[in-house]
């Protein structure tokens, strides 16, 4: 229904648009002079046919269940029902008239479902009217508006401008959506849950909330030792440092490579090459550390006489640090690039050595650039999820041993949000704090990162 | 004195060649990663592409099936055909005991009912004949096949038994084990069972998910960077929206699952485990890299064009929608290629809004549950069955040639349609 309406009313614009140019062409064969091109004014009734239709759509999208609520329920009002049972009540009739109720019908259900149906009815047949009547009006106040000193391409060009700005403002859309789609459930979990026990606590046992019954949900004494963020935290960074050990020094070596001594040639094989480890997906990473470097490293450790786990951090960092290696490159290489001949010429002018010259003149002027491209890869090592999840331990061990396993904040949310979710359990809200936490560091270090980077840059520009 | 200095010269040639060594073997140690990497995924992956098929003497006895005389498609659809398809089984080895009868059973996947079913249905004549029937090895004898499979593992370590091996032994001796390309690898959907296991469905899952990223992020980007690049005032809301940007594409991925289970299927109620939810979620994740490319990409339209519309009487909204938007459209569509490569690959957002779940339908549209193909490699991944592991380097064969493909694709239209301005 909502279709062949949504297909009529885009007919009518184009119709609109066609009176509208044809209104210009008659104007112009009487010899008086237009303001704009004929096309605006075809665009300027063909937005005058879509405003009327878009607003009066999000107005009944909004109040339109909520108004066949109210008169549904408005039947039951004095008979003593609670809200929850009123819910249900409407609920249940509403799946009646779809025809995918399974439970028991009563002839109450049965009734509101048959008075659902007829007003969702009466809903769509008068939101038709309403749409089609508005619009033919507009329409026709704006044709009649027409003449040839109107002004038809200002507006019209305000509003592609007001289309622009709101599309524009989708990016602050998102972080509200994120920093909201936390902040709630966050807020939640600190009132069962005191901040000081999840940000100084050091067990962490999500899986003991999950047996216990509704009626202690809120209680908070039998959350104690269970919600310490402390292994999570140090796990994550521990991996992350593991990772950024195999990264900084590949990835920066290979950058000042490339960057100084590697010819044309090298350089445009070599670069490409590198980058293709940023585009492989993380899962394949995952499944690379699972199934290879894992058992290898445990193999390995073996025959030395180590006891190395299986889900080992060793495993897990290392194929991050691999994954890591070209943003540390590509960035640095940039970065290495940007920094001005003259400095180099000067140091080769005093007997240096390429090698003297990178370390003592371009690595120094560079810092900030490369300081904030390692910035960058750890806050990518600390969101990563599923190298993570798939070769690391769950169990969340408080330990500084590489072969043994530890747990990260994004392998915790996964194994929490893995399968059905109750939202208002603290187990559920749980792995929203944890994901707060995650966006407010990676948040940190991106601003910083990007700062520092920003600065670099305006120096020698 | 001038003895010290040639040592001290010589060892500063020697730190020169030392430190170009350093940055010499980094890059061959990136490129020794590579190769490991994609040698393994090869040598682990290639033979899910053929699948093991026993070829096995059926005899439609009409009987057993329950058929009249003269059955109608009806009845050929609706007739029993477990215990013949049991009984060819069993006649594999005529002395065999029960258990023994059981394993034999277990040689062939559990879909060998359906496959006989098919030869039937395909050629009605075969009643009261015998017809020798291809049917699907067990995911553990198709391994043993192709030589992934340790036999020298004692008996009880082994999912196959020695009887299963001898009776399979014999059928290789004479012929009647053959390896053909795995066509049901690209059309079955998930399952349970690692020899009837293909990508079908998350495949398509992970189609409709771009598609809805494709529609709701392009335009939106687009239209954003037009403003940004084109219309915006300089001023601090203005700077606001960059930092937001800037800082959006270096969110981790998972915080937009987080997103997408808190806002989208929380509040808005929209279908749990559907590409619909994963194709929102995944956009708002690539929206930051689409308007980076196509700011970037405006940005390098020279003015000199912009100044030339100007002077003929274009508006400003004329110039860009005329002139600068098409002649920078080259450079955006490849960056919106490259933001769609990153979302194919994408996994833990859509974990947490539920595509994981088990589908063993090929979805039909955006609204019905799905995997993905990054998701499939995660779940396949996840299982125990040796039959798996191959399946799961397959899969990721699949997904690094539609990468590589669609980066392909960026560099073509970025080198063939790009003008360059100088």
């Amino acid at each position: 229904m909502n279709l062949i309406l949504f297909t009529f009313i885009v007919l009518l614009g184009f119709t609109s648009y066609y009176f509208g140019r044809k209104k210009a062409y008659t104007i112009q064969s009487t010899k008086k002079r237009l303001t704009a091109l004929p096309q605006f004014y075809g665009y300027y009734l063909a937005i005058w046919c879509a405003i009327p239709a878009f607003i009066i759509f999000s107005l009944w999208a909004i109040f339109e269940p909520t108004i066949v609520k109210l008169l549904i329920l408005s039947d039951y009002s004095n008979q003593g029902y609670l809200d929850d049972e009123l819910n249900l009540l409407y609920e249940k009739s509403k799946a009646l008239s779809r025809g995918q109720f399974t439970g028991e019908i009563t002839p109450f259900i049965e009734a509101s479902a048959e008075k659902y149906l007829s007003l969702r009815s009466i809903a769509q047949s008068s939101k038709v009217v309403i749409v089609l009547s508005a619009i033919i009006a507009s329409v026709a106040y704006a044709y009649k508006r027409i003449s040839s000193n109107s002004r038809t391409r200002e507006p019209v060009e305000k509003f592609l401008n007001a289309v622009l700005f709101t599309a524009s403002l989708a990016a602050i859309l998102t972080t509200v959506g994120i920093v909201f789609s936390l902040i709630f459930q966050t807020i939640d979990f600190f009132k069962v849950i005191p901040l000081f026990d999840f940000v100084f606590g050091t067990h962490w046992y999500p899986a003991k909330a999950f047996v216990r019954d509704s009626s202690e949900a809120l209680d908070p004494t039998m959350y104690s030792d269970t919600f310490g963020a402390v292994p999570i935290f140090a796990g994550t960074f521990f991996i992350a440092f593991i990772a950024m050990c195999v990264a900084i020094p590949i990835g920066l070596m290979s950058g000042i490579y490339l960057a100084e001594y590697a010819s044309t040639k090298v350089r445009q094989y070599a670069k490409p090459l590198i980058e293709i480890l940023a585009g492989i997906p993380t899962v394949v990473y995952g499944f690379f550390a699972a199934l290879t470097v894992g058992p290898f490293l445990k193999e390995l450790g073996t025959s030395m006489g180590l006891e190395v786990s299986a889900e080992s951090a060793l495993a897990a960092g290392g194929v991050m640090g691999i994954m890591i290696i070209p943003f540390i490159s590509s960035l640095s290489d940039d970065v290495i690039t940007s920094v001005p001949q003259s400095l180099r010429d000067g140091s080769y002018a005093m007997g240096a050595t390429k090698s003297e010259t990178i370390k003592r003149v371009i690595f120094p002027a560079a810092l900030p650039g490369i300081v904030g491209s390692i910035l960058l890869g750890v806050s990518r090592a600390i969101g990563e999820t599923m190298i993570v999840v798939m070769a690391s331990g769950l169990a969340a061990n408080l330990t500084l041993n590489p072969l043994e396993s530890t747990s990260t904040i994004t392998a915790q949310i996964v194994v929490i949000l893995i399968g059905d979710q109750a939202f208002g359990d603290p187990k559920t809200q749980a792995a929203f704090a944890l994901g707060m936490s995650l966006f407010l560091v990676t948040l940190c270090l991106n601003i910083v990162a990007l700062r520092v980077v920003k600065k670099y840059r305006e120096k020698y520009e | 004195m001038n003895k010290n200095k040639e040592q001290l010269l010589n060892k500063r040639y020697k730190a020169e060649q030392r430190f170009r060594f350093y940055g010499l073997s980094a890059i061959f140690m990136a490129l020794l990663f590579l190769t490991i990497f994609i040698f393994k995924i090869f040598s682990t992956g290639y033979s899910a592409f053929q699948k093991t098929w026993l070829i096995v003497p059926v005899t439609f006895d009409a009987e057993l099936m329950m058929l009249d005389q003269n059955p109608s498609k009806e009845d050929l659809q609706d007739a029993d055909y477990y215990d013949i398809a049991l009984k060819s089984m069993a006649d594999l080895d005529p002395n065999a005991n029960e258990d023994q009868e059981n394993e034999l059973k277990r040689m062939v996947s559990y879909f060998f009912e359906k496959e006989i079913k098919n030869e039937l249905l395909n050629d009605p004549n075969l009643i009261g004949k015998t017809k020798e029937v291809y049917l699907t090895a067990s995911d553990d004898l198709d391994q043993v096949f192709k030589g992934n499979y340790p036999r020298d593992l004692p008996e009880d370590q082994r999912r196959v038994s020695d009887y299963q091996l001898k009776i399979f032994d014999q059928l290789v001796a004479n012929g009647k084990v053959e390896s053909k390309f795995n066509i049901s690898f690209f059309t079955n959907a998930d399952s349970r069972e690692a020899e009837l296991a293909g990508i079908a469905s998350s495949f398509m899952g992970s189609i409709f998910s771009i598609l809805v990223c494709l529609m709701i992020a392009f335009p939106v980007a687009v239209l954003a960077a037009i403003y940004l690049e084109e219309f915006a005032p300089k001023n601090r809301f203005t700077d606001f929206i960059e930092v937001n940007i800037n800082n959006l594409a270096a969110v981790p991925s998972i915080v937009f699952g987080l997103l997408g289970l808190g806002v989208l299927l929380a509040i808005f109620h929209l279908p749990r485990s559907t590409p619909l939810v994963g194709g929102i979620t995944l956009s708002l994740m690539t929206l930051p890299t689409i308007i980076i490319a196509a700011r970037a990409s405006l940005k390098a339209v020279p003015p000199s064009i912009r100044e030339a519309a100007l002077a003929m009487g274009a508006s400003r909204m004329q110039t860009t929608i005329h002139h600068t938007v098409p002649l920078s459209m080259p450079g955006t569509l490849s960056g919106t290629i490259i933001g769609l490569a990153q979302a194919l690959g994408e996994t833990a957002p859509l974990i947490l809004i539920g595509m994981v779940a088990f589908v063993n339908t090929i979805p039909g549209s955006p609204m019905d549950p799905a995997a993905s193909l990054p998701v499939q490699i995660y779940i396949w991944a996840e299982s125990a069955e040796r039959g798996f592991v191959e399946k799961v380097s397959a899969c990721i064969m699949v997904l690094l040639g539609f990468l590589i493909i669609m980066n392909l694709f960026a560099q073509i239209i970025r080198h063939k349609f790009e003008k360059k301005w100088s």
